[in-house]
């Protein structure tokens, strides 16, 4: 049994303008131990998706299971015991700490809240959590400004950990530090995924990084998942056109000047075209493309695509 | 690894936080001078009793006694020879009063309704900004009066009054500011954490909202305070005690022939109003980095 | 070889207490594509607006040259340079979300800034306005010209930004971080949109940027900056197959993407540890206190950049040892 099973979530905003469909029907499983992740462009739903999934965007068709049991449907009491079990990480290291509140009654509340230990052993739970994000035992009585992006990035895991959950859904975590920094969250992150055996839903637009820290990737547009494959699968096959764009966009100093591979603008969730969403900027698109959504298929085990015309797709050994 | 703060930050932004805004205020030299001016009236007002011991309202001296006339009456005497000093320094206490308890009560009602709407948002917000409007509609005096005008003419329904006409403009401005604090991240992360709605508004949104509240704390008493006077000049507040505003309008017919009876509690209403404005324009240049750090 | 059309000169940026740029030199000729690359702190946005005389309040160039066609910009009056900016030097910002005014339409941005250097009638100028934005790739450009910034998409509103910086013909196009804010498929567009401008119009590009990739893909020569010092500079081939700076190699090592094939199951990136602010105060070289090799000589004096090989500079003690001690001397 998977420990988090996604069936058909949907996500819709009603706006002025229409039906703001942010997640369009997403099915997916994250099974214990395992590392998955989703890479999309800005707009394609996947920080919605993240927060549905936690309670903390709308779900407005769909079903989430956690550990078998169903969660999307439960009130703010009913789910309290699985928000212990499942945590977020934010990508802005700035505004995801209270700037009132000390490092301390930052890490200690959600203990509080949970009614975990007595007040002595909260306090030893938070002295051992800061010197396991490797921060220094002072820190407690400090306040966020006084930190760095990336030590705030720490307190932010520190948070997520303390209530020792199961599945930690990281939305950008890294894309708001410096590079050299970036290593050293990372690295953290997989330590940690060792220590307290987490598993992860990674949430990023860096192909890069989801390469490195996924077992297995999917690939999200305009509110749908087009591609799901093993994270070694995905880069030497490719199978959706989308994905392929995807990866050859990654400035690459091999390709000196190389024409850019995709054209078109990103169509806003408002608009979602009719058919398959990403016929107005595929390459391969035909009539059928226009008006039939194509379903998800499995190409090879574990490798799903959503797209008709995925076997015209070269072999990326074929490319130049 | 100690911690250091970003190269970048300590260059660009001077230090946060409650002794940053605190250095800031004090650099500010209209916010130091008006709260030295507003700590000496609050002085006063609490030692009123021992100052003038006697009813102000009871008769002492000479009508018609000019500031400087008679050194035991400094300010003079009015029509009926009750001392102006003795009027100006109970009057402090009573304006101070009015103004303080009306806008704590009113800040207090608005807190309540504006973070509750702008917290849950929805129909819960839909429903109480139409009752905020409702007491927004109609001109604020009018609404004064005749809430005056139906309870009894005393101090506390007098507070009462002012407080129901200017907590929608708190209430306001607690839901501008929780709107937005709601959808930052530091509040996502409580619910991810399972905090319940009550810890979220008094624990995490609320410090970060009080900044501007403070800010339009100060104008709210300086506010209350000309609205008692108005109702004071009109006589529709308390006949029993002493305030600026009756004094004003005691004095208003003999304006031509003592010209001092109003302008003596006059100065006292303009100078106290002044000083509250201009330390609202203080704390909020000194709680607001973004203007202190421009300086 | 060309000459330069900018020739930077120990270029030294002062706060009141703080140095974020110090003694830069580096130049970029026409045509050219030259990438300076660094993170937060580095200083490099702040030399990009030391170029276009638009330092923020409390900084100040406090010595050094800036030649841009034989001219010394340092030396430039406030409304000499506003004949400058625009015109012959041009800047685009990282975010296009905020960098045009969100109540005029894009026409009208576009035709302001050619009326105000080139003396054009108002029809002249529309008609421009219409050609640049087909020169930049906007579909449509007579419907779309009327459009306010809001009805445009990042990326789009990313090509209004570079219409309205070549509009006047620019010698030198500074792009600071233009594709940081954009997603990875419109960023490549972008790219692809500048280098091919920099090609048609012969003009200089100088790319500041965080993304060592960008920098591999596009630029011809590349300056790496550590808190605001270039620490090494060559052609992108030799700086991200052979760097020799110490930092370099961390920031290449440090990074998934070069990393190839690499998974978290077969091991933790190799990380530079510490942070940038711990060059704050530092005698020496501004990355001793996180450097892996560094030595007693680090702590001396900030390491001027020497030549390893031809067109390859490196400001590293440890890999020339005599030469730091005559520069000491």
């Amino acid at each position: 049994m998977p420990l988090l099973e996604v069936t058909e979530l949907e996500t819709h905003y009603p706006t002025s303008r229409g039906l703001l469909k942010a997640v369009d029907g997403v099915s997916f499983t994250v099974s214990a131990g395992e590392s998955v992740g989703l890479v999309g462009e800005s707009g394609c739903g996947k920080s919605t998706l993240g927060k549905a999934i936690l309670g903390l965007a709308p779900v407005t068709d769909g079903v989430v299971r956690f550990d078998g049991e169903e969660v999307s449907r439960l009130g703010s009491g009913a789910r309290k015991p699985f928000r212990r079990r499942m945590q977020m990480i934010f990508q802005d290291p700035f505004g995801s700490l209270n700037p009132r509140h000390s490092i301390g009654e930052i890490l200690s509340a959600p203990l509080a809240v949970h009614g975990v230990g007595k007040a002595g052993d909260r306090k030893d739970r938070v002295a051992r959590i800061l010197a396991q994000v490797g921060l220094p035992a002072e820190s407690i009585h400090r306040y966020p400004h006084e930190f760095s992006g990336g030590q705030r990035q720490r307190i932010g895991i520190a948070r997520a950990l303390i209530l020792d959950p199961d599945l930690v859904i990281c939305d950008e975590p890294v894309s708001a530090l410096d590079l050299s920094i970036q290593a050293q969250i990372i690295n953290l992150l997989v330590s940690l995924k060792g220590e307290f055996g987490l598993s992860f839903l990674f949430i990023s637009h860096d192909l890069s990084v989801v390469r490195y820290f996924s077992d297995r990737v999917l690939v999200m547009y305009l509110g749908v998942i087009v591609e799901s494959a093993m994270a070694s699968q995905l880069w030497s096959r490719p199978l959706h056109p989308y994905t392929r764009a995807l990866i050859a966009a990654v400035p690459d100093p091999a390709r000196r000047r190389q024409v850019a591979p995709l054209d078109g603008d990103l169509p806003g969730p408002q608009d979602v075209p009719a058919g398959c969403r990403f016929h107005p900027r595929c390459p391969l698109s035909s009539d059928r493309c226009r008006v039939e959504a194509p379903l998800p298929r499995t190409w090879a085990p574990g490798h799903d695509v959503a797209c008709h015309h995925a076997d015209e797709v070269p072999r990326a050994s074929d490319q130049p | 690894m100690a911690a250091v703060v970003d190269m970048a930050e300590t260059l660009a932004v001077p230090q946060e936080g409650r002794r940053r805004a605190f250095r800031a205020f004090l650099s500010n030299p209209a916010g130091v001078i008006s709260l030295a001016f507003l700590l000496c009236a609050v002085a006063l007002a609490l030692a009123a009793p021992h100052l003038y011991p006697e009813d102000p309202l009871s008769m002492v001296a000479r009508p018609f006694l000019w500031p400087g006339q008679n050194a035991s009456y400094p300010l003079g005497t009015d029509s009926l020879g009750r001392d102006v000093a003795a009027g100006v320094v109970w009057g402090t206490r009573i304006s101070l009063l009015v103004g303080f308890c009306a806008m704590a009560l009113g800040i207090s009602l608005g807190l309540l309704v504006g973070a509750v709407a702008g917290y849950f948002g929805g129909r819960v917000d839909d429903a109480l900004v139409k009752f905020i409007e409702i007491f927004q509609t109609p001109p604020s005096f009018v609404l004064l009066v005749v809430l005056v005008a139906i309870a009894q003419p005393a101090i506390s329904t007098v507070i009462v009054a002012i407080a129901l006409v200017t907590w929608p403009t708190a209430a306001r401005l607690v839901r501008a500011e929780f709107r937005s604090l709601r959808e930052k991240d530091f509040v996502m992360a409580a619910r991810g954490l399972g905090y319940g709605h009550a810890r979220i508004i008094v624990r995490e949104i609320l410090p970060n909202a009080l900044p501007p509240l403070i800010v339009s704390a100060s104008v709210l008493v300086a506010t209350a305070i000309l609205m008692e006077a108005a109702l004071s000049f009109l006589g529709l507040s308390d006949p029993n005690v002493v305030s600026w505003g009756s004094m004003i309008g005691a004095g208003r017919e003999l304006l031509r022939t003592a010209w001092y009876l109003c302008a003596v509690p006059g100065v006292a209403i303009v100078l106290t109003v002044l000083a509250l404005n201009l330390l609202g324009d203080a704390l909020n240049d000194s709680l607001n980095p973004r203007v202190s750090a421009k300086r | 070889m060309t000459v330069p059309l900018l020739e930077v000169h120990d270029l030294t940026i002062a706060f009141p207490a703080a140095w974020p740029v110090r003694n830069l030199s580096f130049s970029v000729a026409g045509g050219e594509t030259v990438a300076i690359v660094g993170e937060s702190g580095s200083g490099k946005s702040l030399t990009a607006l030391a170029l276009m005389r638009l330092l923020p309040g409390a900084a100040r160039i406090s010595s050094g040259r800036i030649d841009f066609v034989g001219q010394d910009l340092v030396t430039f009056s406030e409304p000499a340079m506003r004949k400058v900016r625009g015109a012959r030097l041009a800047m685009i910002f990282q975010e296009p979300m905020t960098s045009l005014n969100p109540v005029l339409t894009i026409g009208a941005q576009i035709v302001d800034v050619l009326r105000l250097h080139e003396n054009l009638s108002r029809r002249a100028a529309r008609a421009r306005a219409i050609e640049l934005l087909d020169l930049v790739r906007v579909a449509d450009p007579h419907r779309r010209i009327d459009d306010y910034p809001h009805r445009l998409s990042g990326g789009m509103r990313q090509r209004v930004m570079i219409a309205i910086a070549v509009a006047c013909g620019p010698r030198l196009l500074i792009a600071d971080e233009p594709t940081t804010a954009l997603d990875v498929t419109i960023q490549a567009q972008v790219l692809d949109l500048l280098d091919g401008l920099r090609r048609d119009l012969g003009m200089g590009l100088l790319l500041i940027t965080h993304d060592l990739s960008v920098v591999g893909q596009w630029a011809d020569r590349v300056i790496v900056m550590y808190a605001g010092c270039k620490v090494e500079e060559g052609v992108p081939d030799v700086i991200l197959h052979r760097p020799r700076h110490p930092y370099t190699e961390g920031l290449l090592a440090a990074s998934p993407r070069t990393a190839e094939g690499s998974s978290y199951r077969d091991g933790l990136l190799r990380e530079i540890r510490g942070s940038i602010a711990s060059a704050l105060g530092e005698q020496g070289c501004p990355f001793r206190p996180r450097c892996p090799k560094a030595a007693p000589a680090c702590t001396l004096a900030p390491p001027p950049a020497v030549v390893v090989q031809p067109g390859h500079l490196a400001a590293c003690p440890v890999l020339n040892p005599r030469q730091a001690r005559d520069a000491v001397a």
